[in-house]
């Protein structure tokens, strides 16, 4: 309880405000545990330099080992070059399978002359479903959900036949994604007994 | 507890009354936020509940994640929020050694407590920071853990066993499940 009181003093100072590295997220302090340093570094000297000086100078390398016993060192060392390695595979295997993915936009016919369009394939270009799912509610006016589909997967399904508006959506906000790698189809719902 | 990353579930908001619930609680749990709290969880604003996997519930701030509690546990400060206030929490240190495995997601093991990097109340070097008014933490009781020759926490989490007794064993648990800068809970994306 006597505490408290030579504590208020204290207690009163301003919140701390702390940096967070742009490419892994961290207080950049810990940085060097993530598998993106060599980036991290780089973003760190192109936006807060003295900061960039403070932790990746040579001496705070050397600090930063020396309360290490040599073989923690050596694990350390190894640990960074395998997450290394490791996050590098995976942005490979990526971009990979980004560069083979299709994002399909089907176009459904529900009933004669009512039409749903089916989105599916986003994910693969790192789009988060249920915000893009939102947008095109909003953007087109009109119910749209993210859906799951017959093979386990998800896509997003709009009212309405919107399938060229998605395709200019995709060209102008996600210029990242090659246009070969966008295919529309259409969908005549297959009725039960063929009418001719 | 947030080892893997995930997406949230629905989101709410929380009415005025169990509004000011969550601000007793967290005075009741952290009083040393009391100067901050006005600040942290300003009365007129709408906070939102956020229901997340493993029956966690975070409350959020626009998109600010804020507080969060696994069922009726302790509720506990995001680490963003230990980063902003760290003297408002108690404190413990790891050693340098150590810090590859907690942001890996492992149990924090009393020896990277005891060892000559760490800090726990009592130790000669405990300090202001790390010395809890002379009084040792008991097990359950909720502990920021900074590390050696870093500023900021790299975790928050649940004692398994007290620092008195952590300090005569040198060896077990120390906390298990923590939330740590990096995991799934680090990295949710609140918008
Ligand atoms: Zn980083």
């Amino acid at each position: 309880m006597a505490d408290t009181a030579t504590q208020a003093p204290t207690d009163v100072r301003p919140p701390k405000h702390v940096v967070y590295c742009g490419v892994c997220t961290l207080p950049p302090e810990y940085c060097e545990y993530g598998g993106t340093t060599k980036k991290c570094s780089d973003w760190l000297a192109a936006t807060h330099p003295s900061l960039h000086r403070q932790l990746y100078s040579a001496d705070a390398a050397a600090a930063s080992l020396s309360t290490l016993s040599v073989d923690a060192q050596k694990r350390a060392e190894k640990d960074a070059q395998k997450k290394a390695a490791k996050a590098e595979a995976n942005e490979v295997r990526e971009a990979e399978k980004r560069a083979s993915s299709k994002i399909i936009i089907k176009r459904v016919e529900r009933n004669k002359r009512k039409y749903v369009t089916e989105i599916a394939g986003l994910e693969a270009f790192g789009l988060d479903l249920k915000k893009v799912a939102k947008e095109f509610g909003k953007k087109f006016a009109t119910g749209s959900s993210v859906t799951k589909t017959a093979s386990g997967g998800e896509e997003i399904t709009v009212q309405g036949d919107v399938s060229d508006e998605v395709v200019d959506w995709l060209g102008e906000h996600h210029e990242e994604i090659p246009e070969d790698n966008i295919e529309q189809v259409e969908d005549k719902k297959k009725k039960s007994a063929p009418t001719v | 507890m947030f080892k893997k990353e995930f997406t949230p579930g629905s989101k709410s908001k929380v009415k005025s009354s169990a509004q000011r619930a969550i601000r007793t609680k967290v005075l009741e749990t952290y009083p040393r936020l009391e100067p901050h709290i006005d600040e942290l969880l300003p009365k007129k604003e709408q906070l939102d509940l956020l229901k997340i996997p493993d029956r966690v519930s975070l409350y959020c701030l626009g998109t600010t994640p804020l507080f969060w509690q696994h069922m009726d546990d302790a509720i506990m400060p995001h680490l963003q929020v230990v980063h902003k206030y760290p003297w408002a929490f108690p404190r413990i240190r790891i050693d340098r050694g150590a810090i590859r495995f907690v942001l890996s997601g492992a149990t924090l093991m009393v020896p990277g407590l005891t060892s000559p990097g760490g800090r726990l109340p009592g130790d000669a070097e405990a300090g202001e920071e790390y010395g809890n008014g002379g009084e040792d933490l008991q097990p359950g009781d909720v502990v920021v853990v900074e590390a050696e020759g870093k500023e900021n926490a790299c975790m928050i989490g649940v004692l398994k066993m007290g620092t008195r007794e952590m300090k005569e064993k040198k060896k077990g648990v120390g906390i298990e499940n923590g939330h740590y800068v990096g995991d799934g809970l680090w990295k949710l994306d609140i918008s």
